[in-house]
């Protein structure tokens, strides 16, 4: 395999220059799949049997909660990468992405609540999912502070690195409590191995909204690295020439 | 199309509370967190141009 990919990744300009290349893509693709993904589980999709449209929060809430968790195994990925390979850029992505997936953990948790009042009758019940939900948005929180409270940029990516790798353990907790606990909450919606639960009308607008999701954090995330790079970077003649043209054209 | 008519779509049959509270706080976060770089982005670069042009003339 070919890796000069991953040592040029080392090199903020070049991702400086290739990010800035696939954002508008990745923001069209966003935007379309996620416009597409709301009219169709909105209007289009039938109504549950059992719940009614009420289930029609699904289509914001398992794509949050995927989010939520996959951001999370980045952070930690990223911070396995920066402790190894003492990649600067892997910190910039753990710092930036640990905010988004905090944000994301809010939706999942919120429209939770908001589903389970008419589903369950409680807005929040100590479940195995629920509060191992929490437990993660509370690791996001620690992340974000342990950033910003340590003035010393290698001190701080590298306490971020082992408190994201140490975190990880509550990821398959999530996944699996549903199966090893007695839940309120339903078992998951999509399995690897096995056709979905529900009818192909009800899913694949599921798929549409997870797919637009992801392609949503990417761009948040890109937009995110790329002003920290400029910020980390400021010293660097590259950048000196970046903000004179950018801010040049409109001055 | 799921729903007969447009009342029909809001009222979400007796759940248009729950789905519309859901996706309205959802779609303001999506935004938040799309605005918020945007302008910090903005902000920090007519800092930086400033701080430049100071640098030069010295």
């Amino acid at each position: 395999m070919n890796w000069t990919w991953f040592h040029k990744l080392g090199s903020p300009k070049w991702f400086y220059e290739i990010s800035g290349r696939w954002l508008p893509w990745l923001a069209w693709a966003a935007v379309l799949l996620v416009s597409v993904g709301v009219i169709w589980g909105l209007a289009f999709a039938p109504e549950d049997y059992q719940q009614g449209n009420s289930f029609r929060i699904i289509y914001i809430h398992v794509p949050a909660a995927f989010l939520a968790q996959s951001i999370y195994v980045m952070l930690a990925l990223a911070g396995v990468v920066g402790l190894v390979w003492k990649m600067k850029l892997a910190d910039v992505a753990l710092q930036q992405a640990a905010p988004i997936g905090a944000w994301m953990t809010f939706i999942a948790l919120l429209t939770g609540a908001v589903w389970g009042k008419p589903t369950w009758g409680a807005w929040w019940v100590w479940d195995a999912r629920l509060t191992s939900m929490l437990i993660l948005l509370f690791l996001y929180f620690g992340i974000i502070a342990l950033g910003q409270a340590i003035s010393n940029r290698d001190s701080a990516s590298k306490a971020c690195a082992v408190l994201a790798i140490v975190g990880v353990v509550n990821i398959p907790i999530i996944k699996y409590s549903v199966e090893w606990w007695n839940t309120l909450h339903q078992p998951a919606t999509f399995k690897v191995t096995e056709k979905p639960a529900m009818p192909v009308e009800m899913w694949l607008p599921l798929l549409v909204m997870v797919i637009g999701f992801y392609c949503f954090f990417t761009v948040v995330l890109l937009m995110r690295m790329r002003l920290e790079v400029l910020r980390r970077e400021s010293r660097a003649s590259w950048v000196k020439n970046e903000v004179k043209a950018l801010v040049g054209n409109n001055s | 199309m799921n729903f007969s008519s447009f009342a029909d779509f809001i009222a979400m049959g007796n759940h248009g509370v729950y789905v519309w509270t859901s996706y309205g706080i959802s779609l303001a976060v999506l935004i938040l967190n799309v605005v918020l770089p945007v302008l910090a982005r903005r902000r920090y670069l007519q800092d930086e141009a400033r701080r430049l042009r100071r640098e030069e003339s010295k």
